[in-house]
């Protein structure tokens, strides 16, 4: 376990730095791992970086990577924990609602336009995604609630079907009336991490710090959850405790990272699968190492984002998607021919 | 050794009543078995002992009332092996007896050194070593009847609950698994409460029987007193010659009706 902790860590800081090298408008691809080791302490290398292209790496490219390895992390994550609680390998973090209510949230930032807030405090359209998100959730939460029985998941998912169609009817129809902003919200659908700062690193830090500690707890207990919810509770787990608080954690810290990063597809369910394939299904090892191995992968896949339409973006969660579609039939099948 | 108390039980289903005002005292040591057509509430009394429905009435342990709210609570006392257990095909034989560790290790913690060496002294126990770090999905049904049994003992609850413990194995390894559990009953003073179908493996292997149909008990007491034709004719609707062999063994055999209908 602890060996698959460290390599995970070294991945996850080798693709920062890969992530960090690579981008327009900068050093030498080669000078940029000179000039990071330049700022740790006791060490001093010659890098040969202007000041500008300093400001290049650690202003631009950084608060990017740093984010990048947030999100896939987090994503990853609550993928791993709502397969875990659901017992349902083909769950994402989106399933309760997250992605439609952070969805509409936006939508309706952007019908009533980007300008009329430009002059706000605070940026109105990680706040309405955020809040999107966790209304949407909490809605599921309710419904499936009072018509399920207390103890099933099945209820909750099926809750959670209806609130994402209700959810993506609303922004549809504020999209028909206001067509004008349809570029905008599927630009911010497909997700972005082009306009990174640290402030958003800032912003979404301390969601993903509690939320993901109130996982990593959870992992003995969802492989407590792997023999149903009625021996769990045989066996002494408080079922319905252990679902409201991961996905109320998972919930957190989707909600927060789709805030900033908008909806990157696919990251939630193909890293956790992966990670099973490599080293088991036990949660216990699922958790640690899909928070890792989510982390490089996005840091990573945001790369081929910034290079392939050079000097254009292509949005990180087409890469994703282009990525994940494929291995999601690769991985069915796989299943398939297993059982 | 532990007692097991029933007072006034009743299990509800919506509008239907399961079980209706079941009353029992299991002495410690005691081997007492559900018996009754299919829907008699055998189930629904083992799954109320097991704090899986909500019931009205009261299930003691040692003559105290086990809290509705602390599943922690009645895990360590009471352990319960369902009628189809769920196998996760992929986990390992070694970590799901671990499970039954889960009332003793804090909730965000990990298992202890002796929550370890406990699981593998009820492994070495069950003979299931040399099937530790198989995969659940690999194992023959008798392993798995084993590897279920062993998770339950792993619990180290004086009670055990045992919801059609053989129904889906052969004449073989019913009788092995039957065994086991008198052997384990004898050696740990294990309480059990088993619901069987098999009337002649429940009067071989029970001290007690208790007949139920629907949702009441209806007859109660050896295999000898419960066991007999009329009875067995009201209450399963079966026609059924029961013999006693000379060891006392009572043995249930189904008949032809004789005039072509099933009489009840």
């Amino acid at each position: 376990m602890a060996v698959l902790v460290a390599v995970g860590a070294v991945a996850v800081a080798v693709a920062m730095v890969v992530g960090a090298m690579v981008g327009p408008a900068g050093p030498a691809w080669w000078r940029v791992p000179l000039a990071l080791l330049d700022r740790l302490p006791w060490v001093s290398v010659d890098s040969g970086l202007t000041a500008r292209q300093w400001d290049v790496v650690w202003m631009i490219r950084a608060p990017r990577v740093v984010l990048a390895a947030l999100v896939g992390a987090t994503l990853s994550l609550a993928g791993a924990s709502y397969q875990g609680v659901f017992r349902n390998p083909l769950v994402d973090p989106y399933l309760l609602g997250a992605a439609a209510g952070a969805g509409l949230g936006a939508t309706v930032v952007f019908a009533v336009g980007r300008s009329s807030t430009s002059a706000w405090p605070v940026d109105p359209l990680p706040l309405a995604a955020f809040v999107g998100a966790l209304v949407a959730v909490a809605a599921t939460y309710v419904v499936g609630a009072a018509f399920g029985g207390a103890r099933s998941g099945a209820s909750l998912v099926l809750a959670g079907v209806a609130v994402t169609s209700f959810a993506t009817a609303i922004q549809a129809f504020i999209l028909q009336r206001n067509s004008d902003v349809v570029r905008q919200v599927y630009s911010w659908i497909l997700g972005r991490l082009s306009t990174a700062t640290w402030g958003d690193v800032r912003l979404v830090l301390p969601y993903v710090v509690a939320s993901t500690l109130a996982m990593l707890l959870h992992r003995r207990l969802l492989d407590v959850l792997r023999v149903g919810e009625d021996e769990a509770a045989a066996l002494g787990a408080d079922v319905r405790r252990i679902r409201l608080v991961v996905v109320l954690a998972a919930t957190l810290g989707t909600a927060a990272v789709v805030a900033v990063s908008g909806l990157i597809a696919f990251v939630g369910i193909i890293v956790p699968h992966a990670v099973r394939l490599a080293v088991g299904p036990s949660y216990r090892r699922v958790l640690p190492v899909s928070l890792l191995a989510g982390a490089a992968f996005l840091v990573l896949a945001d790369v081929p984002s910034r290079v392939l339409a050079d000097p254009a973006e292509t949005p990180i969660g087409v890469v994703t998607a282009f990525l994940g579609a494929p291995f999601f039939l690769a991985l069915l099948r796989a299943r398939e021919v297993r059982q | 050794m532990t007692t097991l108390g029933f007072c006034d039980l009743g299990v509800r289903y919506g509008g239907t009543e399961a079980v209706r005002g079941f009353n029992d005292l299991l002495h410690a040591g005691e081997w007492l078995c559900l018996i009754g057509p299919n829907g008699a509430g055998k189930s629904s009394v083992l799954r109320a002992a097991a704090g899986l429905v909500r019931y009205s009435g009261s299930v003691a342990v040692d003559q105290v009332e086990i809290p509705a709210a602390s599943p922690r609570w009645r895990s360590r006392r009471i352990a319960y092996v369902p009628q189809s257990p769920v196998m996760p095909a992929d986990m390992r034989v070694g970590e799901y007896v671990l499970l039954g560790r889960n009332p003793w290790v804090g909730h965000f913690s990990r298992e202890s050194a002796a929550d370890r060496a406990a699981v593998r002294g009820v492994i070495e126990a069950l003979e299931l070593g040399a099937l530790a770090g198989r995969r659940v999905g690999d194992l023959s049904g008798g392993e798995r009847q084993r590897m279920v049994v062993a998770r339950a003992l792993a619990q180290e609850a004086p009670v055990l609950l045992l919801d059609e413990p053989t129904s889906a194995l052969d004449v073989g390894h019913q009788q092995h698994a039957l065994e086991l559990v008198d052997r384990l009953r004898r050696e740990r003073g294990l309480t059990v409460v088993s619901a069987m179908h098999d009337l002649t493996l429940a009067g071989l292997y029970a001290d007690r029987l208790v007949l139920m149909h629907q949702g009441v008990r209806v007859a109660a007491g050896t295999a000898s007193e419960v066991l007999v034709p009329e009875v067995l004719a009201e209450f399963y609707g079966a026609s059924v010659r029961v013999h006693t062999d000379p060891d006392g063994t009572v043995v249930v055999v189904p008949v032809r009706p004789r005039s072509g209908t099933v009489p009840g």
